[in-house]
């Protein structure tokens, strides 16, 4: 049993803490999100020098690894700044399906320029009712000739307003719910019939609603065997997802010293409020939970570097999310409770660490849907 | 102990179900309906017809303009106001100032304000907290010095819920340094349009700016206008925020919401092929939230008997506010889940009322999050929950 960082992951870890020490505090966040892309071009150009997006991609990509525990490292950080640059939808959706299921043509154009910070993509996995389960696919991928017409309706697609190249699940034979028959397209966001509604999401982060209509794309253009990219749907997902729990723990880790800070300085009934036991307990209560959230993340990641089935995999991943989730919605809740009316207003950062943590929890599935997967695996 | 309608209750229910059907504006009810912002217009229509028909204010004495119902007939009221989703009252004027002025103002005070309240001709907000002075309120430093006929006012007090809509504002003030700090605080009634007097929005999380600091520089404040003695604003402090707990349980519009989730609930995909509401772990959610908001239910109507029989709500009350906040905010809780993904989606605009775009999101799930964020002022406000826990382990249990 080893839990300590490797060289490699202690140097990834300071990068990342000064590039926030430099670049990203709670002003320049709020400058990002308020421009135009909604995220620092600069930045991306920036994470591309240091070499952290090449960190989800397996040596043989030319990548940083591709381990989980590195991805855990990163995102970890990344949470504690809030930090909204587009690396998961890129970096790891994107990315990831491209190395898991790209043949080497594809490979060989797209990753490289992931790696270099040249391309944007998004991944477009849910629809309108199908709520968290990515095998519920009603968007028709029709062959005609030597091209597949994509037709279909997808929501909440992350950083699909920026996105040059979409990853789009779409069904060529089955029923709505069957794993069988979904197959993933790249499409090109200019291609003709994608059109895109924009949002900024509660978090901070950018979205869209997307319509394909009669969108037409080259048989090259899909990835992996057709119907059958359900398990790397998956998968490719499930790293997500823990990108996302480790994103949390960095972030939950934050409100907690924010509230400890806050408590030992805000004083009511001429003495500091973090004298009260009734507060006292409560604020070793979110640390617990920090602790849990920590821990059942390092599983998960722990789990998917290791040699393990799918099915292990999966269940560690789930494990995690649920326990996140709960751990989310406690030290959330509290953290914004002790800080009072304060830590509802826009100015301070606790009430944007509470609003993207509780982002973290509805994405790629709540507690609810993952503790169902957990005992059904 | 009879808990079932009389004849002559269910009579009533009919009667006010009738006048809610053709009397709560159409136009109100879709905007409610849709989650769109109210504005003020909404409210003070709503209010002069309600006042018309002489059902404003049901909690208020008969001789003041109240209706002179009993409990039930006001727990009937509530429950199908909330039904249709009609506004309660902004509770500043109607539930928080009027019971201190018919209460402890004089009687060229009653007949100077009251009126105005009923009718929503005059709209109040409150000025109670300050930045230094929240759970503990009494440490409050904004001061009120008496100059001839006036009283010259100088402070902030903040979280000042919908001031930039706000005629009037009451406040507590500091009218003596030397003494106890609760003994030298005094009550007082201040003209918004008084020369000196500043606000400064307060942006919340979701985008809102609900609540202001409000600055105060030699505002020059009649004698007039002080209720009561002076400094003896805390007693009658006391009494109004035990007025706005008991107001707070907010039973009927929770019941009404769960059963809007579970309406929801039957028409949400749960992703597999089946409805949300047949979902075990969900459905359990709903049942247990009903339960708690029965218990919750029958608690506030406990506390309601004892006030009809003429007390005043004791320190009980502060079970209501703990409960009924937290069942607000669990609910909050359940409408996001219920939403899933389309609760990220921040596009405010789209509950507003000009709105013309497409929306995002099925039955208002991108307003769920806003709820959410929001809502969580509410164990906050109106004395924290954890001031409530104080009060009851101090004046309840003796410890």
């Amino acid at each position: 049993m080893d839990f300590s960082y490797s060289d490699e992951q202690q140097m990834l870890q300071d990068s990342v803490q000064k590039f926030v020490q430099r670049h990203y505090s709670f002003d320049d966040r709020k400058a990002l999100i308020d421009s135009e892309i909604g995220f620092g071009a600069e930045n991306w150009k920036l994470f591309a020098e240091l070499g952290w997006l090449t960190v989800p991609f397996k040596p043989e990509d030319d990548g940083f690894g591709g381990l989980a525990t590195d991805i855990m490292v990163l995102m970890e950080e990344f949470g504690k700044a809030m930090v909204i640059e587009p690396f998961i939808p890129t970096a790891i959706l994107g990315g990831g399906f491209i190395s898991q299921l790209g043949s080497d043509e594809q490979r060989s154009t797209y990753i490289p320029q992931i790696m270099e910070g040249k391309l944007q993509f998004a991944a477009a996995l849910s629809e309108s009712g199908s709520r968290y389960n990515l095998a519920n696919v009603s968007c028709l991928a029709t062959k005609k000739g030597d091209k597949y017409v994509l037709n279909g309706k997808k929501i909440v697609v992350l950083n699909g307003p920026a996105a040059d190249q979409i990853v789009v699940s779409a069904r060529s034979s089955g029923e709505q719910c069957d794993e069988q028959g979904i197959s993933l397209f790249l499409v090109d966001a200019s291609a003709s019939g994608v059109s895109k509604q924009s949002y900024t999401t509660m978090d901070g982060h950018r979205a869209a609603e997307l319509s394909l209509d009669n969108v037409s794309v080259a048989e090259s253009c899909l990835l992996g065997p057709l119907g059958g990219a359900y398990a790397t749907l998956v998968s490719v997902t499930d790293t997500a997802t823990l990108a996302v729990c480790a994103e949390a723990v960095g972030a939950l880790d934050s409100l907690l010293k924010k509230t400890v800070e806050y408590a030992k300085t805000r004083k009511q009934f001429g003495t500091a409020i973090g004298t009260f036991q009734a507060l006292q307990h409560r604020m070793a209560d979110m640390f617990i939970e920090c602790q849990l959230a920590r821990s059942i993340t390092i599983m998960a990641a722990m789990t998917l570097d290791g040699d393990h089935t799918a099915q292990e995999k999966q269940k560690a991943v789930s494990a995690a999310k649920a326990r996140v989730g709960k751990a989310i919605r406690k030290v959330g809740q509290e953290a914004v409770q002790l800080h009072g009316g304060i830590g509802i207003t826009e100015e301070l950062d606790v009430g944007h660490f509470f609003k993207r943590v509780t982002g973290i929890e509805t994405l790629f599935g709540n507690s609810d849907f993952h503790s169902k997967r957990f005992a059904k695996l | 102990m009879d808990a079932a309608f009389t004849v002559e209750e269910l009579e009533f229910q009919r009667e006010v179900q009738e006048f809610l059907e053709t009397e709560f504006p159409k136009d109100t009810r879709a905007k409610v309906e849709q989650r769109v912002h109210l504005d003020k217009e909404d409210y003070v229509r709503w209010q002069k017809i309600l006042a018309a028909k002489g059902w404003a204010a049901p909690n208020w004495p008969v001789e003041y303009g109240g209706t002179g119902w009993t409990s039930v007939q006001k727990y009937i009221f509530a429950q199908e106001m909330a039904k249709v989703g009609a506004m309660e009252p902004v509770a500043f004027g109607m539930k928080m100032v009027a019971p201190v002025i018919y209460t402890y103002g004089s009687d060229e005070q009653k007949q100077r304000f009251l009126p105005d309240i009923l009718n929503s001709n005059v709209w109040w907000c409150q000025g109670y907290s300050e930045p230094n002075a929240g759970s503990d309120l009494a440490s409050l430093k904004t001061t009120a010095v008496r100059d001839g006929d006036h009283y010259v006012v100088n402070g902030t007090k903040t979280w000042n819920t919908l001031g930039q809509y706000a005629d009037w504002i009451f406040c507590l003030v500091r009218t003596d340094n030397t003494v106890k700090k609760q003994e030298g605080i005094s009550f007082l009634l201040i003209d918004m349009k008084t020369p000196g007097i500043k606000l400064s929005p307060i942006y919340l999380i979701d985008g809102t700016p609900e609540v202001n600091e409000v600055y105060f520089e030699n505002v020059r404040v009649p004698v007039d206008n002080l209720i009561g003695e002076e400094n003896k604003g805390w007693t009658y402090a006391k009494v109004l925020l035990t007025h706005e707990r008991t107001n707070i349980a907010g039973v009927p519009r929770s019941k009404t919401r769960l059963a809007k989730l579970k309406e929801l609930a039957a028409t949400t995909p749960d992703g597999s092929g089946g409805m949300l509401i047949d979902d075990p772990v969900f459905s359990k959610k709903l049942a247990d939230t009903e339960i708690q908001v029965l218990a919750l239910e029958y608690a506030e109507l406990r506390t309601l008997a004892a006030v009809s029989t003429g007390k005043a709500p004791g320190p009980e009350s502060s079970i209501l506010k703990i409960v009924g906040t937290e069942a607000t905010q669990y609910l909050d809780e359940l409408f996001m889940e219920l939403a899933a993904l389309h609760s990220l989606p921040f596009v405010p605009d789209q509950f507003e009322d000009d709105f013309e775009g497409e929306m995002i999101g099925e039955d208002g799930a991108a307003a769920t999050a806003l709820h959410y964020f929001n809502n969580r002022k509410q164990s906050i406000f109106g004395g924290s929950n954890e001031i409530q826990k104080n009060i009851i382990s101090k004046a309840v249990l003796g410890l």
